[in-house]
């Protein structure tokens, strides 16, 4: 399990064995396989489709578009198009949001120590389907200056509402964690009322804003990737460097204190990190939901509760699952596509039962 | 050691809201004293536990550690030098014992930087001298109570401190358990030199381990020093404001706390 090994005695006969000695062993080999096996998996995904590309021809695409190969050209000119410019961003845009989003979850259930905590938490749905709804009934808000204003509207709202929750539970210095969840609760009511009223006064056409709402890659592209990226590493990395802390807060704040925790800080910086890495996550692809919660249950099941090595897991989880949920959107119906938060919630909601059933019993 | 104090707390004055809860404690503790503090519930022990350890703020008055003023000190050099065993500690999901334990080195570690082989085995000693290393690949959730209870004692002394505060830490434990706990604190006492205060709510086992015995009584310390010239039946009836006698132990005539019932039996 964990990051721990043992090395066991014999022992006595009958007895358990001894505990002699033990060594601290970062999963490297674990991550770095299941890191390999999600690139795989993205490649084998990227090549299906109503386009179907063999592997061999795709490895060749790719080499082809490095400096110093020179392969040539002996498949179609359009499986490049298709490779290149939709099928590879979505795949990427699909691992980089199941990325954020699970590692964004991981970090929320630690912080809240609430295992059904999940990164749209505390106000970051309700807030970025405000911001795309008021985009997307303001015809003049579409484009401004050629920008598609609705990732930008979505991640303004986002952050917005959980500034108000922020704001509304912080009291005296400190930030009592039961009120921000509560705060949460009442600013995304707040949010989801206006948007309900916003589509009833404007729009009849509510379609669009709803398959938005349900989530999807359909119009992901490269500049997308680029937006998203760096938001979605720093603050991975962040939350990779703070996972001794978090552990730590699995403790009652007093005690976390008592070993030389700043609780007031790793609690702030931890819930910035966090929402910005889902705003971002959510601006470029919608609402998608269960990918933050289930990831990082799926490997403190498979390999422990140290969050310095559940954080980097799950990010592996989340892109993996994630990659897959979106094949299957765009291939299991025949024309025509699923939005991509059908699958997760379809795959999720049982796994999230189960969990429910489990935790009971502890 | 010398007749210096170590752990010294000058006029002490902490309220919640309206509510004094201590006004004016002065206490000194030596170096490498075991001192038991007792009081009737609601005196106050937890808290000054708690000021001791620099996370709750006083609005009076101040302590020391070997001269050093608390207040002055950052989290992390705190943490290296006062370690608290609080009366129900959290039990965190998913954790062996040894992970909880090694919580404890965070004060010894840097940002990013890892366990190293000295961590492991600070941890393991704090485990085998409080009999847990056995529990150690085990989750500290499928504990007894008793179990877990020395497994946090190993956690706060694997934070290598020079003060353990310890929060009743018998309390809800049978004879036997109770015993081995305060056995424990002994030994560790012999082998580390730590300078010891615990809250403690049964008289007769705090006067049975304890050098030193402080009574904490309506927000202040009415008595300190060996137990038994501090407690007699005159002052804890009073303190407690219940009747009792005492007597001595049969084995080594430390002071034992009896009820006595007011009305006879009949």
């Amino acid at each position: 399990m964990g990051i721990l090994t043992w090395r066991r005695d014999a022992g006595a006969p009958g007895g358990e064995a001894a505990v002699r000695t033990v060594a601290f062993a970062y999963p490297w080999r674990r991550l770095v396989v299941g890191a390999l096996v999600v690139v795989l998996v993205g490649l084998l995904a990227a090549g299906v489709g109503s386009v179907r590309i063999p592997p061999v021809a795709l490895g060749k695409i790719l080499a082809s578009r490095l400096p110093w190969v020179n392969i040539d050209a002996s498949w179609p000119a359009s499986w490049d198009t298709i490779l290149w410019n939709i099928r590879l961003p979505r795949v990427v845009l699909a691992g980089l949001v199941g990325l954020a989003l699970a590692v964004s979850g991981a970090t929320y259930q630690g912080l809240f120590r609430n295992p059904l905590a999940d990164p749209y938490l505390i106000g970051v749905a309700a807030g970025a389907g405000l911001g795309a709804t008021v985009v997307l009934v303001t015809p003049a808000l579409h484009f401004v200056s050629g920008v598609n204003m609705l990732p930008i509207a979505a991640f303004l709202g986002a952050l917005l509402a959980v500034t108000a929750a922020y704001g509304v539970a912080r009291r005296g210095g400190g930030l009592p964690l039961t009120t921000l969840i509560l705060a949460g609760v009442a600013v995304a009511a707040m949010a989801s009322a206006v948007t309900s009223l916003l589509m009833i006064r404007s729009n009849p056409d509510v379609r669009p804003l709803l398959s938005w709402l349900l989530g999807g890659f359909g119009r992901g592209q490269w500049r997308d990737v680029l937006v998203v990226l760096p938001y979605i590493v720093l603050g991975f990395l962040l939350m990779m460097a703070y996972g001794r802390t978090l552990n730590l807060l699995q403790l009652e704040e007093e005690e976390a204190k008592q070993l030389g925790v700043n609780v007031e800080r790793a609690k702030l910086l931890l819930i910035v990190v966090a929402s910005l890495t889902t705003a971002a996550a959510v601006s470029v692809s919608g609402l998608i939901g269960f990918v933050g919660l289930i990831a990082p249950h799926a490997v403190r099941l498979l390999w422990g509760y140290d969050y310095r090595s559940l954080l980097p897991m799950s990010a592996v989880i989340g892109a993996g699952f994630l990659i897959l949920a979106d094949l299957l959107a765009r291939t299991a119906v025949g024309s025509g596509e699923l939005p991509v938060g059908i699958v997760t919630a379809f795959c999720g909601a049982p796994f999230f039962l189960y969990l429910l059933r489990r935790s009971r019993r502890m | 050691m010398g007749n210096d104090a170590y752990l010294k707390v000058s006029g002490l004055h902490f309220a919640y809201g309206q509510r004094q809860v201590l006004s004016g404690i002065d206490l000194k503790i030596r170096r490498g004293d075991i001192t038991g503090l007792v009081g009737p519930n609601g005196a106050g022990k937890s808290t000054l536990l708690r000021l001791i350890t620099g996370t709750l703020q006083p609005q009076r008055g101040a302590t020391s550690v070997d001269g050093r003023m608390i207040a002055d000190l950052k989290p992390l050099e705190r943490a290296r030098l006062i370690a608290l065993v609080p009366q129900n500690p959290t039990v965190p999901p998913g954790f062996t014992c040894f992970e909880t334990v090694l919580l404890a080195r965070n004060p010894h570690l840097r940002f990013l930087q890892w366990e190293g082989p000295r961590d492991l085995e600070v941890s393991r000693q704090a485990m085998e001298m409080t009999d847990t290393w056995e529990f150690a690949p085990r989750l500290l959730q499928r504990l007894s109570g008793g179990e877990r209870q020395r497994v946090f004692i190993a956690r706060a002394l694997a934070q290598e401190p020079s003060i353990l505060l310890l929060d009743e830490p018998t309390a809800h434990l049978d004879i036997a358990y109770q015993t081995a706990i305060m056995e424990m604190m002994e030994r560790v006492r012999e082998r580390t030199g730590v300078t010891m205060l615990v809250a403690m709510h049964d008289l007769t086992l705090a006067a049975h381990y304890c050098r030193r015995i402080a009574v904490l009584h309506q927000a202040r310390i009415v008595a300190e020093g060996a137990p038994d010239e501090v407690l007699t039946s005159e002052r804890v009836s009073a303190v407690y404001g219940t009747p009792v006698c005492i007597s001595a132990h049969p084995v080594d005539g430390t002071p034992v706390v009896l009820p006595v019932r007011r009305k006879p039996p009949g």
